[in-house]
Order: C-alpha cells, then structure tokens, then sequence
C-alpha cells in the first residue's frame, strides 16, 4: 500500500462520496442554524447586559461568563446525556444545536458589547437629543455603527462555531466527521477522513480568507 | 438675581430654570441657575472654561441630570419618563464635535430624525431636508458621508439635522470649538441668519464679537454660577461685577475681536 492508495484512494473516495455529502449538508444546516440562533441570542444578551435594571443584567453577565468558561465538549454530553434524567430528551442534532449556541452566543455578546462600547458618547446624545427612543436609537442609530465595526471578529467566532460542529459526532450525530469515520471503518481505509478534511477546508478557508480582508480594509479607513 | 416677572412681550418663557442645583461627586457644578428664555430670543452664555456653561444646557435636554430644582420647555417638566422625548424632540442641539451620523448620507443624516421620531413620510422628510441643506449652503452635498466633509460643512449639516425637527428652540453647546479658524465664519453666518428668522437659540461660546452682534442678552457664568446678564451692549461696555469686567478684559487682551 502506497501513499496514495492509502489516503487518497479514489475508489474509496468515490464509494465514501455520497454519505460524506450527507454529512456534509448536516454540518452545515448544524452552523447554520446554531449560528443564527447565537446572533439572535448574543445581541438579546448584550442588550440585557449593558441596558437592563440590575438583576436581570447581573443574569446575563453570569450567562456569558459560565458558558465562555464551560469545555462545549463537556456542555454537549451534559446536554445530550444528562438532560434526559430530567425528561428533556433532545436529538443528536438539536442537543448540539443548543450547546453550540448557548456557548457561541456568549462568545457573540461580548464581540457585540466591544461594538456598541466602541461608539462615541456623542452620536447616543445626538439621537437623543433629536428624540429618539432607546428602541429606535439601538436600531437606527448606535447598532449599525456597532456592528459594523465588529464584522471581522463576529466572522471568527462563526469559524470556531462551524469547526465546533465536529463535535456533534460526538453524540451519535451523522456530521461530516461521523460519517467519515463510520467509512473509514467501513472500508478500512482513512481516505474518507482525508476527504472530510478537504470538505471542511473548502467551507472554512474562504471564511478564513474573509476576515483577513475585512481586518485589513478596516485599519486605513480609521 | 432672577427675574420672575415676564417680559415686555407677555409671553411665556420657553425655557425655565428654576434653582437648579448640579453636582458630579464632589465637584459643585451648577449652583442655584435661574434663566428663563422666551421665544424668539437668542441667548449667549458666555465665561471661563469649566464655568458650568455646557453643562446648563445640556441640562436642558437632560443630557445631564440635575441634582435638584427644576427645569421645563414649554411648559413641561424635563424629567426622566415618558415625556422626555417629547421634550427633547422640541429642543434642538449642535455639539461641539458635530455629531453626525457617519453611516448615513448628509441627507439621511437631516431626514432620520423626523422620519422616525415624527412618523412623517420619507419623500416629505427628504424633501424638507433638501430645502434646509440648500439653507446653509450644502446643496452639492447631500449624498456625500459626513466623512467626506470638512468641519464647517459638518456642522452646518448639523445645524441642518437639528432645524429639521422643527424645535422650538435650539441649543448650541460651543459649535465653533472644534473649527479650524477659516470655517468659524460661515457657520455663524448660518447662526446669525437663523437668528433672524426669530429661531429661539441658546448658544454657549467663546466667540465674543458673534455674541455681541447677534444675541439680545449675553449670560456670564463663572463657578457654575450666573454672575451676570445683560443685554450685549451693557454686559460688554459696563459690566456690574468685578468677575464679568476681569473675564472680559483677560479676553480682549488674548486677541482682538
């Protein structure tokens, strides 16, 4: 057995092909949708966080910190295996979906709060003074600022969100990195987890790509 | 000191200050502020740095809260609550760092506010906005970013933003500082002329001759205290107090005009 026919081997591949896709497609329905729910979630809680009567912004404070804090590793056995003791039985793929938002939205909260605190005092006076609403001065006036200038950290904690999804194979999840080691014991041949890695490369690296340019078009412009 | 009996006009004061009272720990900024404005005057505050002149009108809209007394617009209390939009929705302000909005256009930057805050059509909001950026002299800018502009032309935009929301009356809080020397001008020509229109203005500065040319009474503060007002003529040729006559003097000795 050569290098090639032990990790590039085309029939292998070629066999493995249709369920790595499957997998495939379910890691990135797993980004997608946790994603969405720790953007939703992150910009609930820094609002809570910066703008809410005490208790309620002292929650959110202990919120971000237990799950920055928490391994999702552990936070995903714990959901995915303890939870049912208490009756909550979620599917692989929702048990994962929750621990990876509940983790990245924290993360998401504090790249918003850099945002929102990186807006100079005067353009929340100014909309004050012009009348407007807490309400219609996040939304019109202080948030576009705010999240614009957090674009590129906000797409790098997306990456480590999408990478993270591979630990959804953890629990039975049928991932990309599940499928792949489900063939490679099949076939008994670790091309299929080099074509895992090709697959994940092909979502990510743009992604990667992305924020170095945003970085650098944000410097000479302030 | 104050003056509890209404002017000639009869009218009723559109801003009182009654006893106000403003402390930032131990720091006694405002003591005992009294001033009614009336309609259509133009009020200058003048005074040394840190006499508490930026900070009695920012008390106005409640940018800053006062430790005690009270102050109304129009009739109303400004207090925290329900009404303090309302109240500053009728109050104008220009910063001395302009403030604009720099991810809008200069003509969004006009319209927003009365989109917004007074529910009034976009193509009417942006009509009005256009009318009031040919006012002071920015019709060529209106789809530029304030980024694009320089600092005379951002504060004229201001000013533009401000009058858009048709306030009754329009706070300046040192709107020449932050100029390079050579925009100072043309924005207090766009002042001066909206002064003659019989826009309501309260305008905290340093620059005397514009107080003198266009103000109907020049307030001095020293120590967050009013010292001092008089109509221009009166406070700068014979000032009553020893504080107003050494403040004057030191600046007419720092530069001419």
């Amino acid at each position: 057995m050569d290098l090639l026919t032990t990790f590039f081997n085309i029939d292998v591949l070629l066999q493995a092909a249709p369920l790595l896709l499957k997998g495939f497609w379910l890691t990135i329905q797993l980004g997608a949708v946790s994603l969405l729910i720790s953007l939703v979630l992150g910009l609930l809680l820094v609002l809570v966080r910066l703008y809410s009567p005490a208790p309620l912004r002292w929650l959110a404070v202990a919120y971000i910190d237990v799950f920055r804090a928490v391994p999702l590793l552990v936070l995903l056995i714990l959901v995915y295996y303890a939870l049912p003791f208490v009756g909550i039985r979620l599917s692989s793929f929702w048990a994962a979906a929750a621990a990876l938002s509940a983790v990245a939205s924290a993360y998401m909260a504090e790249t918003f709060r850099a945002g929102i605190e990186a807006v100079p005092k005067g353009q929340f006076e100014a909309a004050q003074s012009l009348g407007f609403g807490w309400t219609r001065m996040m939304s019109d006036i202080i948030l576009p600022q705010a999240m614009r200038m957090v674009v590129p950290p906000t797409t790098g904690v997306s990456i480590g969100l999408i990478k993270d999804t591979a630990l959804g194979s953890v629990v039975a999840m049928p991932d990309l990195l599940k499928q792949a080691t489900q063939t490679q014991a099949f076939y008994a041949n670790p091309s299929p987890l080099v074509g895992a890695a090709l697959l994940y490369l092909i979502l990510l690296l743009p992604l990667v790509r992305l924020v170095s340019v945003l970085e650098a078009r944000k410097k000479p412009s302030r | 000191m104050s003056q509890n009996t209404p002017a000639s006009s009869g009218t009723k004061p559109i801003i009182t200050m009654r006893n106000v009272e403003k402390h930032y720990g131990k720091f006694h900024a405002l003591r005992d502020v009294n001033l009614e404005v009336r309609r259509g005057e133009v009020i200058a505050i003048i005074g040394p740095s840190g006499s508490g002149k930026s900070t009695l009108i920012r008390c106005i809209n409640r940018l800053e809260a006062i430790s005690s007394g009270e102050i109304a617009v129009d009739g109303v209390k400004v207090e925290e609550g329900k009404n303090l939009a309302l109240v500053r929705a009728e109050v104008g302000m220009v910063f001395q760092q302009f403030n604009l909005f720099p991810h809008m256009t200069v003509l969004r930057n006009v319209a927003i506010a009365p989109i917004r805050v007074r529910g009034i059509a976009k193509a009417e909001a942006e009509a009005r906005a256009r009318q009031l950026l040919e006012r002071v002299g920015l019709a060529d800018h209106m789809d530029k970013h304030p980024d694009q502009l320089s600092g005379g032309q951002q504060q004229r935009v201001a000013i533009a933003r401000a009058l858009a929301m048709e306030p009754a009356v329009l706070l300046f809080d040192e709107p020449t500082s932050a100029l390079d020397p050579e925009m100072v001008g043309e924005v207090l020509d766009v002042m001066q002329s909206l002064a003659k229109t019989g826009v309501t203005m309260v305008v905290v500065t340093h620059e005397m001759g514009f107080a003198r040319r266009v103000a109907d009474r020049v307030v001095f503060m020293e120590d967050g205290q009013i010292i001092e007002q008089n109509t221009p003529d009166v406070l700068f040729d014979t000032p009553s107090t020893a504080r107003a006559k050494a403040f004057l003097s030191s600046i007419m000795h720092g530069a001419a005009g």
